[in-house]
């Protein structure tokens, strides 16, 4: 069996010993007989050596693919080797929440930064130190909102399921009521918004890009929810931010989005990233930790954790949140990737990812695979087609690639990102020609 | 220190991706940004050494004694990282075909399997991030479950006064109305002050065994049959299972929902403040209300997806933070069932042995054996001789020491929460002991020398009125 427990057991009867026992079992002598339990059901303990075969054996039951063209709130984009270096710095891994701040500069620092590039990536004043993820970041986003008079929580039926969803169980908690505004050809429809919004609507939750890889008009939409007196609250890929119009710029209230796409690989949904920014009328709302900057008793600069009174350790029930562990070392990550890419890094990437999107689509469609929705995309779109998209998926599985994501018998959402190739997509087009002319 | 965003200069970068291989392309100038982007222009050099010296200003369980009470901060395996670390788990797609990602199930089942044997539930789901996380789908479990009985009217639930905040923020979340019950005066639920609580509203009670003065609560047989019968459920939060995995179970003393804290009895580090994970399990009765999609083992071998017929829904995207499962997998892998009881005795036997080390010196709150924990209660200092929790805390920086948990729980006045865990040797308990005897040796001799405490430390105590007051919260 493997231990972790440095003493012999000579040692653990000393100490039993020191504390006047004789024996463990006095320890423990407050459990009522009833139900103590006399054998766990667990296979043996064992070595590292045959644990890290166990674990091997595993993984190796997983299909890891070398050509990915699916997304779908989950990306795949390049890590920097720096970005890998940095997060696995022992001390960043194993500390705990910054509680105290004398030993815990390195920590609350990398937050602030972190804090600082989050801002400065969606233009908004004010950032948190991280929430779980993408969708819970709209959720949490949605209950700042709300007061006594408004309660209705408004959802565009374009963002991603899991976004809707986590949402609506969100508000299975809170009581808040959920509305979806339907989307017409891939988007959110704008007509159909108008009607939906009044002066019980808290809040308009939209995606941009959207589940569909489309680009909303979010200033327009953020009128409208505005003209209703309700908050805008814009969920953002954070490398489409590289080129795309800021949430700032759009007029939103709130901008939260999932920064798994900012360093963190793909790990079969998590751990990943929730950011969630402000306007700064909405700092105090905001749920979770804040990182700020002041001096110590010597006058060097010092960063603390700050605005607890928001927290749930002081306000208990009445807290903006429960949050208490968030995603920290997503955070460092974020944080170090967005260093090492720069402003023209983070540009290139986001113009390599649009621009190689293009290219997919267009390639695709002469391949027999015809886009489904006709504006303008990001580095997701739809295509649909008479044959099965199960027959073209498997197809590519055979060769290797995880093609896109099948929504329905007909339509698929394709994904490229900076790290797909033009060769790579060559291939992929020539084998969907195949599946097309066989089926044809 | 400099922030990243104030080194470098314009110019400066990290040569990262290839040139373009297809046409440029571009969105419409009126979907672009034009607001500056402003990230850090700086080269690899200068981001390796800025982030090795925030590491050098950066305490983790790696560089010293941890006692933080409630957080469980035993050491964190390097084989669990390497594990975590398999590409066959980080390059998953979280959207693959089921029959390519067979590991990663295989990784939720086992875990759902040795994680309810060590509960006593029957099953679990992963999709919640972190404890309070947890605690929040729970309590929507036990939400739905009522309403599902048509019981709309149960929408109080009952929390100690010594719970940890997260229980009544997660309350409030869930739509339920708190109802604060008074402690005994040893740290126990008080039993009549519990029955009169209880009554048609109650939806549950949620509860830590051991509780958070570190005491295991004798009474908890009655405690949950009180609930019961008053037709609530109860929730279990496992923050402090560590004293009891392998030894007693939630499940045997009657309750019905329990969240784990990965990031605490199983070894996961907490990355200084998270990712964590707080899987939730609950009794048969509850399962068809549990979130997300679960793994089922088929006949012929292989793993499915099942979704739950009465499903609360999501309360996360996916399946929860996975490289997370995949350490707390590898660790019970490791322990297996002899070791889990092992840490659990070696968790109290340190706890005590501490605890006996300064009980002749520290006051301490509550008499007798404990558990994995203790508190100490440092009011009659205070009055004395001017020295608070705070001041002692603080001195303990200076002795490479992580400081315990400080001013919680609540009920206690100028509260120390010690958790030493298993994973400290002899030799580190008695260093600590010596630590805290010298710093109460000053407590009664020069008072002063732990008000200007820590010395030793990249800065002194920092101002945190300003910091709230003003706050400055961007470079």
């Amino acid at each position: 069996m493997g231990s972790y427990v440095p003493g012999t057991s000579r040692e653990q009867q000393e100490m039993l010993q020191a504390i006047g026992l004789d024996s463990f079992d006095q320890l423990f002598e407050k459990i009522p007989e009833k139900v103590r339990l006399h054998e766990l059901d667990l296979p043996e303990g064992l070595s590292e050596l045959a644990v890290r075969d166990a674990m091997e054996e595993i993984a190796g039951k997983n299909r890891v693919f070398r050509h990915i063209f699916r997304g779908a709130g989950a990306y795949n984009h390049y890590i920097p080797a720096i970005v890998k270096s940095v997060v696995a710095k022992e001390n960043f891994v194993t500390a705990y929440t910054p509680y105290q701040a004398e030993i815990s500069q390195g920590i609350l620092q990398s937050i602030f930064e972190y804090q600082t590039l989050i801002c400065r990536l969606t233009g908004m004043d004010v950032s948190n130190a991280s929430v779980y993820d993408g969708a819970t970041a709209a959720a949490e986003a949605a209950a700042m909102c709300r007061d006594r008079k408004r309660t209705v929580i408004c959802v565009s039926a374009a963002a991603p399921p899991a976004v809707i969803g986590t949402i609506r169980t969100y508000a299975f908690g809170s009581g808040a009521e959920v509305v979806i505004a339907p989307q017409k050809e891939g988007r959110t429809d704008a007509e159909a918004l108008k009607q939906l919004l009044d002066g019980r609507t808290a809040c308009l939750y939209v995606q941009q890009p959207n589940y569909y890889g489309q680009l909303e008009d979010c200033e327009a939409l953020a009128g409208l929810a505005h003209q209703a007196g309700a908050k805008f609250i814009m969920g953002c890929n954070p490398i489409a931010l590289g080129i795309l119009k800021t949430p700032a710029e759009c007029g939103a209230d709130i901008a939260v989005g999932d920064g798994q796409p900012l360093g963190m690989p793909l790990s079969w949904g998590g751990p990943y990233l929730g950011f969630m920014a402000a306007k700064e009328n909405m700092m105090r709302k905001l749920p979770g930790r804040i990182v700020g900057e002041t001096k110590d008793d010597q006058g060097n600069r010092a960063f603390v954790l700050t605005l607890q009174a928001r927290e749930q350790h002081i306000r208990r029930e009445k807290a903006s949140s429960n949050i208490c562990s968030n995603q920290a070392l997503c955070a460092l990550t974020a944080a170090v990737y967005l260093s090492a890419m720069g402003s023209e890094g983070l540009r290139e990437t986001a113009s390599q990812c649009y621009s190689k999107a293009h290219y997919l689509q267009k390639e695709l469609a002469k391949a027999g695979l015809k886009l489904k929705y006709q504006g303008d995309f990001f580095h997701e779109f739809v295509t649909e087609s008479e044959i099965p998209s199960s027959v073209y998926l498997k197809w590519l599985e055979e060769k290797g690639v995880l093609g896109g994501l099948p929504l329905s018998r007909r339509d698929i959402l394709w994904c490229v990102t900076e790290k797909n190739t033009k060769a790579e997509m060559d291939e992929l087009v020539g084998a969907v020609k195949e599946v097309t002319r066989l089926c044809s | 220190m400099q922030l990243i965003t104030e080194k470098g200069r314009e110019g400066r970068g990290l040569s990262l991706l290839p040139p373009c291989d297809v046409e440029r392309a571009e969105p419409a100038q009126a979907d672009c940004r034009k607001i500056p982007l402003g990230m850090p222009s700086v080269s690899e050099t200068e981001i390796s050494r800025h982030y090795s010296a925030l590491a050098r200003r950066t305490h983790g369980v790696n560089d010293g004694f941890y006692p933080l009470g409630s957080c469980t901060m035993k050491y964190n395996p390097k084989i669990d990282e390497e594990a975590a670390a398999l590409s066959g788990f980080t390059q998953i797609h979280p959207l693959q075909p089921a029959e390519t990602a067979q590991g990663c199930m295989e990784v939720l089942y086992l875990a759902e399997k040795y994680l309810c044997e060590i509960t006593g539930m029957s099953a679990m789901t992963f999709q919640p991030a972190a404890g309070a996380h947890g605690e929040f789908t729970g309590l929507l479990l036990i939400k739905a479950w009522h309403h599902s009985r048509g019981d709309m009217k149960r929408t109080k639930i009952i929390v100690p006064d010594s719970a940890h905040g997260t229980n009544p923020a997660s309350a409030a979340m869930a739509g339920l109305t708190v109802v604060n019950v008074p402690s005994a005066p040893d740290g126990s639920v008080d039993l009549e002050a519990l029955r009169e609580a209880v009554g048609e509203d109650t939806a549950g009670l949620m509860l830590t065994n051991p509780n958070t003065v570190g005491m295991f609560d004798e009474n908890i047989l009655e405690i949950t049959k009180i609930v019961h019968e008053a037709g609530g459920l109860n929730y279990y939060d496992g923050a402090n299972l560590n004293a009891i995995m392998g030894i007693a179970r939630p499940g045997d003393m009657g309750f019905d929902v329990v969240h784990l804290n990965l990031h605490k009895t199983f070894a996961t580090p907490h990355g200084g403040g998270g990712p964590g994970s707080g899987p939730v399990g609950c009794s048969e009765a509850l399962a068809p209300f549990l979130p997300g999609a679960r793994v089922q083992k088929k006949e012929d071998g292989s793993y499915g997806w099942t979704g739950a017929e009465q499903t609360i829904g999501s309360v996360k995207a996916f399946y929860g933070n996975f490289l997370v499962v995949v350490r707390a997998l590898t660790y019970i892998l490791t322990l297996g069932r002899e070791g889990i009881v092992e840490a659990a005795r070696n968790a109290v036997l340190n706890a005590n042995y501490l605890r006996t080390k300064l009980a002749d010196t520290y006051p301490m709150a509550y008499d007798g054996l404990c558990m994995h924990e203790f508190v100490v209660s440092l009011q009659s200092w205070k009055e004395k001789y001017g020295v608070t929790a705070l001041d002692v805390a603080k001195a303990l920086l200076d002795h490479g020491i992580h400081p315990p948990t400080m001013y919680f729980p609540l009920i206690v006045h100028e509260a120390l929460m010690f958790e030493p865990t298993e994973t400290e040797s002899r030799e580190t308990l008695d260093e600590a002991a010596a630590a805290l005897l010298e710093i109460a040796r000053l407590a009664q001799t020069d008072p002063e020398a732990l008000h200007a405490s820590p010395r030793t430390t990249p800065i002194g105590r920092p101002d945190e009125v300003t910091a709230a007051r003003h706050p400055v919260v961007r470079g």
